[in-house]
Formats: structure tokens, sequence, C-alpha cells
């Protein structure tokens, strides 16, 4: 398959957040009725129920609202120990994620990065903000 | 809206199927005999059943049981998928279809052997195009004790919650378990047992964690007129409830609390009871968080003090909650699906046939289901007439 076939990553609703990836940049949508932000991505507003919502860009800091530090191996690609986290962007929104680098605790502030992968779009991980 | 002191529902036959570790018998084969025992206490047999509520038991669950048990063109037809609360969810919507005298005879029924078959992996993630292929699996986050992990390590920050009183559940259900000859795991257990037991995903240890054996089991439900025909003393189904939250762990709405709020709410309210009248309570237990937010969404506790109300064995054999009083999925059996076995140990301790682990004098007793990742809720209430 040439790249000009290539199939976009993603399914039709989260295409525009993959590709967005690619770039580290991390969108999640605002609703331009109510202001809310949500993520993941849906078509609609899940506030105010608005058909629309638009793509933005998240600004990358978050808090730690939970985490766990895994210490089994589950498959193959995993390395235990590492640690799985639910952080808050400050827009709002929650994302499961991985913390990578420091010692965090819930409750810490994050900030984005992002892990390369082979035949995957990058991944938005979060790293703890010195200080 | 029902009468239900006119149109009370009862529980009129529970039975196990064969437990731990099952070599001469498959799921179906197993569902057959505990159907069968449950439907002899309540003087029927298969084919008096008219409704049938099972999951669990490959696609289609009510069909391929139903078939496999000879019962064809049931009235009523039900494969709820709420994991491990699916079966208090059976008996409300089988309480319902009752009163409404759209089926008369009900038979909830599970049976697993993920024991001998080695079927459980903690790869949940799926690697498929799906929200959870795309946002959860490539984190790791084991399944589901992962998401558990999260979900205790956030309510230890904010209530300040124990390790160590998140294991006295794990030794309030060892202590049930050694009055059970049926239990999987009898052997003496302390809180620090618990505390060195590898740890898995913090902050839960091995020991946190329920079984994987064989089980499972069956009950029979049906109306005021139908129950005189039961060879053993019925129970009355008093209140019942369910509900579910998210799917994956970033959507759960709060990490502290769960779908049991819902669930339990409505079950108390239709039961017309209060936390106090209640003389034992079986809830999920799955992880040991599970009981301890269980009994805060219920109301037994204020949210956040359900650490210090589970302190000082007050739900081993001798305080004043009785919980997991058949050793539970921590120490008894867990076959998956735990939630037909929670009413089954109800139905007996209602029955007063629970033996040495009989709870003195129990009128009134509760079945709270957890499923999923803590997504979902069923609670039954239930009382010897």
């Amino acid at each position: 398959m040439s790249d000009s076939e290539k199939q976009p990553y993603g399914d039709p609703i989260t295409y525009p957040f993959w590709e967005a990836a690619e770039r580290h940049e991390l969108l999640i949508q605002r609703c331009p009725e109510c202001g809310s932000y949500q993520f993941y991505p849906r078509p609609f507003c899940l506030a105010c129920n608005a058909g629309k919502v638009e793509w933005v860009k998240a600004k990358g800091e978050a808090t730690i609202y939970s985490m766990t530090t895994v210490r089994v191996q589950i498959a193959p690609q995993f390395n235990p120990p590492y640690i799985a986290a639910v952080v808050q962007l400050d827009e709002g929104p929650r994302m499961l994620t991985s913390i990578e680098g420091g010692s965090p605790r819930i409750g810490d502030r994050v900030k984005l990065a992002w892990r390369e992968r082979e035949d995957e779009p990058p991944l938005p991980v979060w790293t703890p903000v010195e200080g | 809206m029902n009468d239900w002191d006119k149109n009370p529902v009862y529980i009129v036959g529970a039975a196990e199927a064969p437990l731990g570790e099952v070599h001469d018998h498959t799921e179906f084969s197993m569902v057959a005999v505990a159907a069968l025992e449950a439907l002899a206490e309540a003087g029927m047999t298969l084919k008096d059943v008219d409704g049938i509520f099972v999951n669990y038991m490959g696609e289609e669950g009510s069909v391929q049981v139903g078939e496999y048990l000879g019962i064809f063109e049931p009235r009523y037809a039900d494969a709820t998928d709420l994991g491990g609360a699916a079966f208090e969810a059976f008996v409300h919507h089988a309480m319902m279809a009752i009163a409404n005298k759209r089926c008369e005879v009900a038979l909830v029924a599970y049976a697993s052997r993920q024991r001998t078959l080695r079927a459980r992996s903690m790869a949940g993630g799926e690697r498929q195009m799906t929200i959870k292929g795309q946002f959860e699996a490539p984190y790791g986050l084991p399944a589901p004790i992962g998401y558990y992990a999260m979900i205790a390590a956030r309510h230890m920050y904010q209530y300040g919650t124990t390790s160590e009183q998140l294991a006295e559940i794990a030794v309030a259900a060892r202590k049930w378990a050694q009055m059970n000859p049926k239990a999987w795991r009898r052997g003496p257990l302390t809180v620090d047992d618990v505390l060195q037991s590898r740890m898995v995903s913090d902050p839960l240890h091995s020991l946190d964690c329920c079984l994987v054996t064989d089980g499972g089991g069956a009950i029979v439900l049906t109306n005021k007129e139908r129950a005189r025909d039961a060879v053993k003393k019925p129970v009355r189904v008093i209140g019942a409830g369910e509900s579910q939250t998210h799917w994956h762990v970033a959507e759960m709405p709060d990490l502290t609390v769960s779908a049991g709020v819902v669930s339990g709410r409505e079950a108390f309210a239709m039961a017309g009871i209060s936390r106090s009248d209640v003389d034992f309570v079986q809830p999920y237990d799955s992880f040991t968080i599970t009981v301890l937010m269980a009994l805060e969404d219920l109301g037994f506790c204020a949210k956040g003090e359900g650490g210090p109300f589970v302190e000082g064995g007050r739900l081993a054999p001798g305080g004043s909650l009785p919980a997991m009083t058949s050793g539970g999925g921590l120490s008894y059996n867990h076959p998956g699906a735990f939630g037909v076995q929670l009413l089954v140990e109800s139905v007996r301790q209602l029955r007063g046939e629970a033996g040495e682990r009989q709870v003195p004098d129990a009128k009134i007793g509760v079945a709270h289901g957890v499923g999923g990742m803590f997504s979902t809720a069923g609670t039954v209430v239930m009382a010897r007439e």
C-alpha cells in the first residue's frame, strides 16, 4: 500500500485527534454553545447536547486524579513496574494515561509529553512538573 | 403501580452449582445441577419454568441454557449484561415480570469453570479501534484490578482510607469462610498476611483480590400462590434496584462513588426499611475496596467513613454488620460472576440454614452485586416472612 492510500488512524470520530497527535498536539473538544470541554471525542456536547462541537488544542497541563503502579506483566509489550493514571486536564476532562519519570503522587501537577510508537501515532503521556 | 403486599414475590429455591475445581462437569451440566436442586426446593421441575434469566454462558446465554435445560418458548427471557450485578438485576426484572403476570416461575442461573479452564486474563484492553482500544489499551492498565486499584488509591487520597482497613475486609471474609465447609480458602489470615502478600497494582495486594474458582448457582422466584408449593420456607423479595456508570475508568463521574448509590436508594425505598433494620449484607467482594465503597454507597456509613467503619471486625462473625457470610468471593468461591451466589447465601441465612455461620435470628438481608470495572450495581433486599 502506498502512502497516498494509507488509511487514517482511529475511527471516523477520532481521526482528527490522531492526526493532530502526529504533530504532538493534544486535541480535545469544546462546545461553541455552552463552552464545555470534553474528551474522549464525540460528535455532540455531553453538557448541553448541542449537535456540534469544535476541536481545540489542550494547553497540556493537568493534575493527577488517581494512579496505580502496575506490578504484573499483562502482555509482552508492557514491562512492569509502570504507572497508569487518570489525569484531570486544566480544561476539565479526564483521561487515562501513563506518568513517565519522577516519583509522582495523586494531586501532583503534570505536563504533556508524547510516546513515539512504531506503527501507530504518538501516544499522549504525562510527566511530573518539577518543583 | 404494583401493591407489593397484595402481589408479593418470593425466592422459593436456591442452590449452588458444583464448586471449587470441577473436572466432572461442563458449565451447562453445572447449571443443570443447580437448577434442578433449586426447583426441587420450590416443589417444581424445569417444566414449570416460564421465565429464564441467564447470562455469561456464551452468546445469548439465556437461549443456550434454555435449550440445554429443555425450556423452550418461555414467556419471559432475559440475558441482561451487567456483569456481577446482572443477577441482582435479574431478581429486579423477575420481580416486575411476576408481579405484572408476564411470567410465573423465574429461573436465574449461572455456572463457570474459569479455574479449570484457566480462562482469566488481565490483558483486558482490546486492540481494536474502539474507544477502549485507542485510549485505554495502550496504557497497560490490568483489568479489572488496575481499575479497582485506581479507585482505592483515590479513596485513600481523599478520605485517608488505609491498606490495613482494606485488609480487615479480607480477614472478615476469611473468618466466615472458616465456618463454611464449602469455602475454598479456610486457613487462618491476619491483616499482616494481607499487607505482606504480593502487591499487584498499588494499593491492592494479591490478598485484596477475590479467588478464581469454578462455581455458580441458581435461584427460583415465583408469586404467592405458587410459593405454596415450596418444600422449603420461601423468602420474600421486598426491594430491588439497579444502575450503571462508566465503561472507561476516566469516565467514572467520581472514582469514590459507585452506581450502588442509585441501586441501593431504589431498593431500600421499595423495601421501606432503614439500614438499621438489616441483619446481614452480602456485598460483592471482588476486591476489598468493592466492599468498603459499597457499604458507603448503600448508606451503612457516610461517604468516606468506610475505613473506620470496617475496623474492629464489624463485618466479621460476631460483628454488628455481618457481611460476606459465605466467606465471599475473597475466600469461599468466585466463578467470575458471583452475583447469584450472593443471593443463594442470603436465602440460606434467612431460612436459618447456614449452620455454624448462621447469623442469629436473621430477618432481613441485602445482596449487592457489582460488575465490570465498578461499572454496575444491583441491590436486592430480602426478608424472612
